[in-house]
């Protein structure tokens, strides 16, 4: 795929990191405001796509970043699971999926237990699997098309 | 407002039928995209963020990949050849008799558009931010109450990665 105008490579340059960090706030604050980890990790994922759309794909090592990706989205689901089975080692009770943090307050930053454990969690889950998704497609059209 | 919400369902309809009568594949899916960002509006009128910040980011994301399919590949729809005989056409008329007269028996008991029962969700809606901590209610149920139903999908997504690799290395393997 190739790259296109100056103009829409240097509005991405200044647009791209812009659009990563909403993603970051929307998956950290997913315990507070609308949001979460499904609808964060897909406009980080949104960034990467519209940095390869712009710059094409010769541009970035693509191969790479796709088994960088994949690794990424094996370790999250792994992360989610183990939060999940401390909850039985360490909770109250011994139960599946069980809150074992502090709670804190309703509505400061650092609360809710878990919960935001389990929405990074999920939230690098869901970009690294669009981005992948993403990348195969780009990476193996060549062969296919054959 | 469900004035507005009828308009945009007929909308939305009538995008879905385009898309499915177009000759031309590319016309189709940004027609299909009507569907989409229609859906979008229905959950912001109906006070769901959540869900609309979600849908927007999808429905843009699917969009480019439909596209970037569409543009590689051909843009002719392949023609099929639909059965003409008088069993089909007597059996699309009793699907759709049936469909029809269950349709209108269990929308008959339901009630009336915005007026649902609150007697099962009020175990979650009033104590809700206080057992789980979480002020996003949505969150909260999600992570909490429904904690092996995001497991599903969060498992549901990591399949659906696996199948689409394999699919493609199954040729692009050198």
């Amino acid at each position: 795929m190739k790259g296109m105008t100056v103009i829409v490579k240097k509005v991405t340059q200044i647009v791209c990191g812009i659009i990563f960090l909403y993603g970051i706030y929307i998956i950290i604050h997913g315990h507070l405001t609308p949001g979460g980890g499904f609808a964060g990790g897909a406009i980080i994922a949104g960034a990467f796509i519209l940095l390869i759309l712009a710059f094409g794909s010769e541009f970035l090592a693509l191969k790479k970043e796709e088994t960088r990706s994949s690794i990424m989205e094996s370790s999250a689901i792994l992360i989610f699971l183990i939060i999940a089975v401390l909850g039985m080692v360490i909770g109250v009770g011994g139960v599946f999926f069980v809150n074992f943090l502090p709670k804190g307050t309703i509505g400061e930053l650092i609360s809710a237990g878990v919960i935001p454990l389990y929405n990074i969690a999920v939230g690098m889950e869901v970009a690294a699997a669009l981005l992948t998704i993403f990348l195969a497609l780009l990476i193996y059209r060549d062969e296919v098309l054959k | 407002m469900e004035l507005l919400l009828i308009v945009l369902l007929v909308l939305m309809i009538g995008g879905a039928i385009f898309s499915l009568e177009a000759k031309d594949l590319l016309s189709a899916v940004i027609a299909y995209g009507i569907v989409g960002f229609g859906l979008v509006i229905c959950f912001l009128l109906l006070q769901a963020p959540d869900l609309a910040l979600v849908q927007i980011v999808i429905e843009a994301i699917t969009l480019i990949i439909m596209i970037a399919i569409i543009l590689n590949s051909t843009r002719e729809e392949i023609k099929t050849k639909w059965p003409k005989t008088i069993v089909f056409v007597i059996g699309v008329f009793i699907f759709i008799g049936l469909f029809l007269y269950f349709f209108n028996r269990t929308t008959g008991t339901l009630s009336a558009f915005g007026e649902h029962v609150m007697r099962m969700s009020k175990a979650y809606i009033l104590p809700g931010a206080g057992k789980t901590g979480s002020a996003n209610l949505v969150t909260g149920v999600i992570f909490d109450y429904r904690g092996y139903d995001t497991l599903g999908e969060a498992t549901i997504l990591f399949t659906a990665v696996i199948g689409v690799l394999t699919v493609l290395r199954l040729k692009g393997r050198k």
